[in-house]
């Protein structure tokens, strides 16, 4: 397809996004015998290419004699105007090949808001958007990702969904495609969708029947009874098993995250209460530090990038992370041609001596620290598990002024099970003291107060509660502004909270959200998570248009005995574990890390027969005992380290 | 205080020619380091690799000449004993590359060897052109392809002409400017699908002349399909000039020919 697309990218913003030509990118063999996958992301090349998932993915399935990947990604709104005007079909970028002749095209959900894009990625490939619609010789369209852990609001458009980590769930599902091609099809659509079924970590929601009484959702059953009545995540036991990606993809225009990535574990337990990716990824896997040395440095000498980040949910957990940095260091000064490289350290829950560390091999580039205090008193962290102090955070961000920061960004939530204006209020004030403690170090100091709207999430112990309203959010928002107009160095960032609303919507729905995202869709609601695309009355329209009560599905507190729209699947923790947890947030009473601490059973280790894979018995230095702070940073801290001067010290 | 300069020139075709300006820099960062060249970093707060490129290819043209001065570790000169008839880094440089851009030379500078920016005064471009007010995808028909009788006769036009008015947007505002000091030599080589194709020598200094202006002041107007840069210029005194790193017409068509 290249030769027709090729006439189309003079005439549009950033066509270097079309292209593919990667380093990294892989060579697919396609065949009658071949299992070809497009591996999409709903959203522009730029926030897609990075997802590590879908490189990983990406690998193993061209690896595998009896599959084949490519990738794609949404075309911006003015190459598919484009496109639609001249009927060109959704295209893989690695050999622009026609989305619809994939047997499977497989999403990333990652966020609730690309949820149209995704639609409009199948309408694009000129599939039917309905699964139900669609014939035996259309791709099965497929998802993974943070989201399909309540995959109904898209239960009528995907085919499959896969739960958990899908290195070897993509193995097994290619295996029952890579047969049923074969055997020419025998049982159609329908035969090889109930095969599917059976497997562990996948999800046909057309195989089960979801049962309303009185409007409400009250039971969701398999309709045949080969098909199993609650769908298990699939977890790998052993990250050393699965050191990919091997060659990870190097852009050649700019991407988010652009960047080595090395995960060094997967997995959290620190059990902070609103996080969902903390609850669904249990238990706690970390790669041996040796792979991680190695995958660090051949990465490096591959893709040519001079920066790494080394990813996890909490970095500084890492058994023995001082170390690895220290290593990943000392082997680009080795390597003396490797030139500068810094390390990256993002979600680093970091104590005092961390920071100390930091400070000493960072000094060439000192770029913004972020904190995540995530609330502003410390009752409010107690609710939400996340167990640091006022004095604390006071203590981090004063060692990091003390070493030369000058700006620093809070991260904060509001709409908080109990959240009072005192809590609210809290987030100001702590925002005045960093200032104020950074007045002794340097001049002019600043804080970004970054402050998002809560979205209660499935799988979490905040799942049954009722999110705060918009005008519930833009008061606490006002509340914060009013208290900060007159702080000298703050400035008070705040995530759309009518953007919140669309979120708490979708992450908590059930299947009859689903003609609302298709209304939304229809009328040319796509790239939502982009706030000039963003609209709110679009999706007030199509949920009055749908019969769907907005209230009811968002602001509304559930009960323990309510069904919930994911009941029939699992990720592997108790739901009176939850209930229990959440119970226990009410109370204000903190849990701790369970890979340092006997087990409390959540149920993602015992119900699985696998175990926490940590090299050390004992938490980090400073760390975890509730009085571990965060030095957490969305672009990371960044560790830059001068060769000459390393080179100079070990002399 | 600068240490030893190498000079580059690379081509650009193909799918990869829809990278920006930027999007090159940052490839031949990476590009360099995989190929082991130890680039000198500026001193400061944020050390930057000290790797310079001429005028700007506009996204979407590819192109047989375009160059970059890298300032390199003296050390890793000595150890790498930098040679240079020696290709060995002229084809590590390729294969470093994405498919579509080639390492075609390597020189090291003389000292004081001005920058790209400064010497180079003209380009040498292949233009396909169209009449400008056909859409792409207009499958109208012949009526509407212009010949090479007709573009000749517009470009003896011009050439003759006193002066060639175009628009331009300049921080905002529209201004005329009058670019026929600027265009060197047109010559209108031969016919292809959708119209002809052109060749133009433009002068990049004091101001830049771009190939889209060209085409929009002749009568009728005419717009780019597609252009390829085949050659910059520095010109030496009156009547010389010379190519900041000339390489053997061979390699440069196999550069082409290889997309």
């Amino acid at each position: 397809m290249w030769q027709q697309l090729e006439p189309l990218l003079p005439r549009v913003s950033k066509p270097a996004r079309y292209i593919g030509s990667e380093g990294g990118m892989q060579t697919p063999r396609h065949g009658p015998d071949v299992v070809s996958w497009l591996l999409t992301y709903p959203d522009t090349y730029e926030i897609g290419l990075p997802n590590q998932g879908l490189q990983i993915l990406y690998e193993i399935l061209n690896e595998r004699s009896d599959s084949a990947a490519e990738r794609a990604y949404a075309p911006w709104t003015d190459l598919e105007a484009l496109m639609r005007s001249s009927g060109l079909p959704l295209f893989s970028v690695d050999t622009h090949r026609s989305a619809a002749l994939f047997d499977v095209i497989a999403f990333n959900l990652s966020a609730e808001l690309t949820y149209t894009n995704v639609l409009n990625c199948i309408d694009l490939a000129g599939v039917a958007v309905r699964s139900a619609e669609r014939s035996d010789s259309d791709p099965l369209v497929g998802a993974g990702g943070h989201c399909t852990y309540n995959p109904e609001p898209l239960a009528d458009f995907l085919d499959f969904v896969v739960l958990g980590d899908g290195e070897e769930a993509v193995g097994d599902i290619t295996a029952v495609l890579h047969e049923w091609k074969m055997s020419g099809r025998t049982g159609g659509r329908f035969g090889v969708l109930r095969e599917l079924a059976s497997l562990s970590g996948v999800y046909v929601p057309s195989m089960y029947e979801a049962v309303y009484r009185n409007n409400r959702l009250v039971a969701i059953e398999p309709r045949y009874p080969d098909v199993p009545p609650v769908v298990e995540k699939r977890t790998v036991a052993d990250l050393a098993d699965w050191p990919y990606p091997k060659s990870q993809l190097v852009p050649l225009t700019e991407v988010v995250h652009d960047r080595l990535n090395v995960e060094v574990f997967r997995g959290c337990t620190r059990g902070c209460r609103f996080c969902q990716a903390g609850m669904i990824t249990r238990p706690v896997r970390e790669r041996p530090a040796e792979q991680v040395r190695t995958m660090v440095s051949d990465g490096l000498r591959r893709t040519g990038y001079d920066e790494v980040a080394l990813t996890s949910l909490s970095t500084a957990d890492f058994s023995g992370i001082e170390q690895v940095v220290a290593d990943t260091v000392n082997s680009a000064v080795n390597s003396a041609d490797c030139g500068q490289v810094s390390v990256s350290l993002p979600s680093l829950r970091v104590d005092a001596f961390t920071v100390g560390v930091a400070a000493q091999i960072q000094r060439a580039r000192r770029t913004g620290l972020t904190f995540a205090p995530e609330a502003g008193s410390w009752r409010m962290r107690m609710v939400i598990n996340k167990l640091i102090t006022n004095d604390d955070l006071y203590s981090a961000v004063e060692s990091a002024y003390s070493q030369g920061w000058r700006r620093m960004k809070l991260y904060f939530l509001t709409g908080l099970p109990t959240e009072t204006d005192p809590d609210t209020l809290g987030i100001a004030e702590l925002a005045r003291n960093c200032v104020e403690l950074g007045r002794r170090h340097v001049r002019s100091p600043s804080v970004t107060v970054s402050v998002g709207g809560f979205v209660p999430k499935p799988f979490t112990p905040f799942q049954w509660f009722g999110q705060n309203t918009v005008v519930e959010l833009r008061r606490k928002i006002g509340l914060l502004r009013d208290d900060l107009r007159r702080a000298k160095g703050v400035q008070l960032k705040w995530h759309d909270p009518a953007a919140t609303l669309v979120e708490g919507l979708v992450s908590r729905g059930d299947r009859r959200l689903g003609a609302v995202i298709e209304h939304v869709w229809r009328n040319g609601g796509t790239f939502q998570e982009w706030s000039e695309h963003f609209d709110l009355g679009r999706w007030q329209t199509a949920a009055e248009a749908c019969g769907v009560d907005i209230d009811s599905y968002v602001h509304r507190h559930r009960n323990s005995d309510e069904v919930l729209p994911w009941d029939h699947l699992s990720a592997g923790l108790h739901k009176d574990f939850l209930w229990q947890d959440w119970r226990d947030a009410l109370n204000e009473v903190g849990l701790e890390d369970c890979r340092w601490t006997p087990c409390y059973d959540c149920g993602a280790c015992t119900g699985y027969g696998i175990e926490h894979v940590v090299a050390s018995a004992v938490p980090p230095a400073g760390g975890s005992q509730g009085t571990g702070m965060d030095l957490s940073s969305d672009g990371a801290v960044p560790v830059r380290l001068l060769q000459r001067s390393l080179a100079g010290a070990a002399k | 205080m600068s240490g030893p300069r190498l000079r580059v020139r690379f081509a650009k075709h193909g799918k990869v020619r829809f990278t920006s300006h930027r999007d090159v820099a940052r490839i031949w960062e990476r590009s360099l380091r995989r190929a082991g060249v130890s680039v000198a970093y500026s001193a400061g707060f944020s050390p930057r690799p000290k790797i310079s490129f001429g005028f700007a290819l506009p996204t979407g043209f590819s192109s047989d000449a375009e160059y970059l001065d890298v300032e390199v570790d003296p050390d890793w000169v000595l150890r790498q004993g930098f040679n240079q008839a020696d290709t060995r880094l002229v084809e590590e440089l390729s294969a470093s590359l994405p498919a579509g851009m080639q390492t075609l030379a390597v020189a090291e500078l003389s000292p004081g060897e001005p920058s790209l920016q400064h010497a180079v005064t003209s380009c040498t471009w292949s233009i396909d052109a169209a009449l400008a007010d056909v859409g792409t995808d207009a499958v109208s028909g012949l009526s509407d392809v212009i010949g090479v009788d007709e573009v000749a006769e517009a470009v003896s036009r011009a050439l003759s002409s006193d002066e060639l008015l175009v628009q331009r947007q300049r921080k905002g505002r529209l201004s005329t400017a009058d670019i026929r000091p600027a265009v060197h030599f047109v010559e209108v080589q031969e016919s292809i699908k959708d119209g002809v194709r052109l060749r133009a020598d433009l002068a990049t200094q004091p101001q830049a002349v771009r190939a889209e202006e060209l085409l929009a002041s002749l009568h009728p107007p005419l717009r780019v399909l597609h252009a390829c840069r085949l050659h910059q210029w520095i010109t030496t005194d009156a009547s010389q000039r010379r190519e900041p790193l000339a390489v053997p017409e061979l390699s440069v068509a196999a550069a082409g020919a290889a997309l």
